[in-house]
């Protein structure tokens, strides 16, 4: 059942440019799926491990920025008069680089942060996501500051029959980006039904009981930031050779607002819960745009995040499941209702 | 030798401001638990509530500071009325969450209704500073700091020797105790986030005349007064005034001689420093306001 869900959704999500002709459409369709890939790395940490990283962008922007430079080279000088010179590479190989970056800088910050946790937690990440912004900015002879890095080479990737091809268009982006939408799906979704998954889940729902019974806290946290982190750097290396120009307001805090709301309103915890949020509030701005000025619909979009924590505060996808599940269940009153419960039941 | 004063004498003109901000924060966040991201909207309140009233309503400067307080306070209260009563109980992250919904949907409010164009409040100071010796410091700045520590006093008496700040530390220390002995939890959760906030706004009203005003100058000073209220420890009043200082000499050393386009960045790597070394704050004594 669910898993015809999943191939239902693919295909139908497959099918969209065969019969959406209208550019700035796919624009946004496109710029959307590689925030839900964000969003969806961002739902590893905060749906299953319980941490609110409120700095995710920073990782997002680490991405995007090692591939435009890995794929545009580079010639910086550093104190004691050496200097680093980079020739261009593949941008394929800088797609590689922002996954291994951006995931090292999440072990740092999974190191750092996991010693505070709750308001703490969020608060650091914050403000690594601010001096990684204010890094960005002013060291001009790498990143240009606020110049901004252009003409970032679209992706090329070897087919073995064909030869090489250059992704340029709306079209061959679209098919990328949904390709890693469903890679980053499946991997944290086997993630989350593995041992590891079930550690982590422990941790957040009683740490004490989980450290009692063996798990390793640090190393599970510390691990699950990695995972997030490099996921995040390959949204933000699509992203960089998507738009071709990135500059450092590519880390700005709203950013990582947007993702948080697609998470919290998909349904934190529900690896469907991103997907779903995100094409609502990815493509609401495409909807809102005609009726709207740009500033009524930042209003627009902190009232639904208001009014769906009052009314929703576990998200779409969880409660719509268990309103599914309790209209099944009908006759009898057995039946899976929630996520944990379920796991509860899972485990026994 | 006399930069080094002109240093010292930009730092306590900002730290006084830096201070009110952070006490309001150490309040809201040392009380409360909530994670405030709405501090920043009022800061910038603040200062568009003395640009209207002196600019469009024409009402003198120094009448305009008491109102841009007390608006500040109706503010907070309406806020913690709406928002936040309705969520007590409720896990931090909630709270956070609403708090980042008012925070965008105010601020966007702003620059929809005055635009994004930087204002300037003009104010009834003479133009030329005055002149000690080796520095100099404008009369505004002057009256900045002067005001400041007026607020900071104020401040700190209210909660230290009137019954409503008894009932505050009070409910800080343990909420349950203190409602069985008859403090009304509900209005203090609400004078609370209202005195914070009307802090901030005082900030915002203080600071905007010195600098510009634009609807996202709240956005560093809410994470400036997250550094502060983080270096002073959680729900500390002194700490609170010391950090201020403390990250207002940093960012004026930092801007003075590393590079001014990291001035910003001090706060947060105070922040994760701190984090790093002594999470509970640099003046932890116990957990109470104070």
């Amino acid at each position: 059942m669910k898993l015809a869900v999943t191939i239902l959704t693919i295909a139908a999500l497959a099918s969209v440019p065969l019969w959406l002709r209208d550019p700035y459409l796919m624009n946004a369709l496109i710029t959307t799926g590689i925030f839900i890939i964000g969003a969806m790395s961002l739902n590893l940490l905060l749906g299953f491990t319980g941490q609110l990283s409120l700095g995710h962008i920073a990782f997002f922007g680490i991405g995007a920025y090692v591939s435009a430079l890995t794929s545009l080279g580079f010639d910086v000088g550093l104190p004691g008069g050496f200097r680093i010179v980079h020739e261009p590479w593949p941008p394929a190989v800088g797609f590689v680089l922002a996954i291994i970056v951006a995931g090292l800088c999440g072990y740092l910050v999974g190191l750092l942060s996991f010693r505070v946790r709750g308001a703490y937690f969020v608060i650091v990440t914050i403000s690594f996501a601010e001096v990684v912004r204010l890094v960005a900015l002013n060291w001009v002879e790498l990143t240009q500051g606020p110049l901004a890095l252009t003409n970032i080479p679209s992706i090329t990737i070897g087919l073995p029959a064909l030869g090489s091809l250059t992704l340029r268009t709306k079209l061959q982006n679209y098919y990328l980006v949904l390709a890693v939408a469903v890679a980053t799906y499946l991997l944290i979704s086997r993630l989350v039904h593995s041992h590891f998954g079930r550690a982590m889940r422990g941790l957040m729902e009683n740490e004490t009981l989980a450290v009692s019974v063996g798990i390793d806290v640090t190393k599970t946290l510390t691990l699950a930031a990695v995972i997030s982190a490099g996921i995040a750097g390959a949204a933000g290396s699509l992203y960089a050779h998507y738009i071709r120009i990135i500059d450092p307001e590519v880390f700005a805090f709203i950013n990582t607002v947007t993702m948080v709301i697609m998470v919290i309103t998909g349904g934190k915890g529900s690896l469907a819960g991103p997907v779903v949020g995100g094409l609502i509030f990815g493509l609401l701005p495409v909807f809102l745009r005609p009726i709207m000025a740009p500033e009524a619909q930042w209003i627009a979009y902190g009232g639904v995040l208001i009014v769906i924590l009052f009314v929703l505060p576990r998200g779409i996808v969880p409660s719509l499941a268990q309103r599914w599940a309790k209209w099944r269940s009908r006759p009898h009153a057995a039946g899976a209702v929630s996520f944990s419960e379920r796991d509860v039941k899972e485990n026994a | 030798m006399s930069e080094f004063l002109q240093h010292l004498i930009n730092m306590l003109v900002l730290g006084g401001t830096y201070a009110l901000l952070g006490i309001g924060l150490t309040l809201i966040f040392g009380i409360m638990n909530v994670v405030n991201f709405t501090h920043g909207v009022l800061y910038t309140f603040g200062a568009y509530v003395m640009f209207i009233v002196v600019h469009q309503l024409g009402v003198n400067f120094f009448v305009a500071l008491p109102l841009a307080v007390v608006a500040g306070w109706l503010l907070g209260a309406a806020i913690e009325l709406t928002l936040l009563r309705p969520l007590r109980g409720s896990d931090i992250d909630t709270t956070m969450l609403v708090m980042i919904g008012a925070w965008i949907a105010m601020q966007s409010g702003t620059l929809w209704i005055w635009g994004g164009v930087a204002k300037s409040v003009s104010t009834p100071f003479p133009e030329a500073p005055l002149v000690l010796g080796p520095v100099s410091v404008s009369w505004l700045r002057l009256f900045v700091l002067a005001a400041a520590a007026l607020l900071i006093v104020v401040t700190y008496l209210l909660i230290n020797r009137t019954k409503l700040g008894c009932a505050m530390r009070a409910t800080f220390q343990d909420q349950d105790t203190a409602s069985l002995m008859g403090v009304n939890v509900d209005l203090i959760y609400t004078s609370t986030f209202a005195i914070g906030s009307s802090l901030a706004a005082a900030a915002g009203a203080l600071l905007g005349p010195v600098y510009v005003i634009f609807p996202q100058m709240g956005d560093l000073a809410a994470v400036k007064a997250f550094a502060i209220v983080i270096l002073g420890g959680l729900g500390n009043i002194t700490g609170a005034v010391i950090g201020g200082f403390i990250l207002a000499l940093a960012e004026e050393l930092g801007a003075g001689y590393v590079s001014s386009g990291y001035r910003d960045a001090m706060g947060f790597l105070i922040i994760i420093a701190v984090l790093i070394f002594k999470p509970t704050g640099l003046f932890a004594r116990s957990e109470r306001v104070g």
